[in-house]
């Protein structure tokens, strides 16, 4: 029985961590708004360029001589995948959700006897990362100095990326970052960008066939080899935006949690406090009356 | 008949841009200027660093633009661009920056033709914004 002395230090030291929690979660709430509305903003960009990308490709006529950031270099050998994580801590499973969705495709690499290269974007996916997959990690980006998202940064992983890519340094590359649905939900997305694979490709191409040509200028394989490394740093972009919205709608809900459970705790420890005080109080009540009795 | 079609200038960051009354837009295309007129034939080009014009009935905008993509399709023109601005509204502080960088840049030898001819023709519009 903790004496009444630890109880109080417990308490104050409780709602001091619970003061903490609440305005972080404050914080967290301030930013969500903008980085959400940052995403959403930043949505018709790739949207729009996914849509020129997928007819541009429907119109390419000769499959062979597309553009290797396209149709890939016909090998799958050597895997690159640029795991997206956030720089600070302290957001629940944000990170641990992306890092489980991604150890699970290395694996699957792994097991098939391919080679695995990894790029860190985010200082947390390198801390959880190192351990197990050292010498798998060929690059750790951070951005920690710029305070928003922006396009630069994530042209500068594009870049990165392009630069090995015709280096033939790698075959296939996949970026993981978590998508934003709502404040409680972010879904864990794993997304081939090179060679570019579509779901929808394959529906449109249907939908599309049907005399919906373009006049292109100059010729579509020149604007198509032009669009696509643009592509690379406009999805990242986007997977950038997503992120950083959902780390903080997972800070958010995380830190909300914990204020929730620092006030149950608080609650806990006083009842528990308010009994032993009590305790205390009937047992020294006793001692005067039956003291006084043997007199 | 309205004349009139909609217009979109879209950068990463956000829809910069939407009018849904433009009647002819001029777009420093890859190859030369171009205008669009409403019910023009899908297009998709390539832009150079120019200077796009919107003219509406009432009005006539200019917007500096870096680079960017045109897709004309059922009367919608898209632009997509990295780096755009109102001419208006351009800071000369900015605009020198950029020309300092452009002209830094063509200085360098190991560029391409084709790079060289972009940075060229930015280094031109930046000059003839820099004098208005």
């Amino acid at each position: 029985m903790p004496s009444l002395d630890d109880l109080k230090k417990r308490i104050s030291s409780v709602k001091s961590t619970q003061k903490i929690t609440k305005a972080m979660k404050m914080v967290a709430a301030a930013k969500l708004r903008r980085a959400q509305e940052n995403a959403e903003k930043g949505r018709p960009y790739s949207e729009k360029m996914n849509n020129i990308i997928l007819n541009l490709s429907n119109g390419v006529s000769d499959k062979e001589s597309a553009p290797q950031l396209l149709i890939g270099n016909g090998e799958e050998k050597i895997h690159l995948c640029v795991v997206l994580t956030s720089d600070r801590g302290l957001c629940g499973g944000f990170n641990t959700n992306i890092i489980k969705k991604a150890k699970m495709y290395f694996q699957k690499i792994l097991n098939e006897n391919k080679t695995l290269k990894i790029i860190t974007v985010g200082s947390k996916g390198y801390d959880q990362l190192k351990r197990a997959y050292k010498e798998n990690i060929i690059e750790n980006i951070s951005f920690k100095e710029s305070k928003n998202t922006n396009y630069f940064d994530a042209d500068k992983v594009g870049k990165i990326i392009i630069e090995k890519f015709e280096k033939k340094e790698f075959d296939v590359c996949a970026i993981f970052y978590n998508q934003f649905k709502n404040v409680i939900t972010q879904i864990p997305q794993e997304q081939q960008i090179i060679p570019l694979k579509n779901s929808e490709t394959k529906e449109s191409v249907s939908s599309t066939s049907d005399g919906d040509s373009y006049e292109f200028e100059p010729e579509e394989d020149e604007i198509l080899g032009n669009l696509l490394p643009k592509n690379i740093s406009t999805q990242i972009f986007k997977a950038m935006l997503e992120n950083s919205a959902s780390e903080q709608g997972s800070r958010m809900t995380a830190m909300d949690n914990a204020t929730r459970n620092a006030g149950e705790m608080v609650d806990k420890l006083t009842i528990q406090y308010n009994r032993s005080r009590q305790a205390a109080i009937t047992k020294e009540l006793i001692e005067i009356i039956s003291g006084a009795e043997s007199l | 008949m309205s004349e009139e079609y909609k217009l979109e200038i879209i950068n990463p960051e956000e829809s910069f841009l939407i009018k849904e009354d433009v009647i002819e837009v001029v777009v420093p295309a890859f190859e030369g200027e171009m205008g669009i007129l409403k019910d023009h034939i899908s297009i998709i080009s390539f832009l150079k660093p120019g200077i796009i014009k919107v003219i509406t009935k009432s009005s006539e905008e200019k917007y500096y633009l870096e680079d960017g993509i045109v897709e004309f399709k059922d009367n919608n023109l898209s632009i997509l661009t990295s780096f755009v601005v109102k001419t208006s509204e351009f800071e000369k502080s900015r605009l020198n920056n950029l020309l300092e960088e452009a002209e830094k840049e063509i200085k360098n030898t190991e560029i391409n033709d084709q790079k060289k001819y972009l940075i060229d023709q930015k280094i031109e519009v930046l000059k003839s914004l820099s004098i208005n």
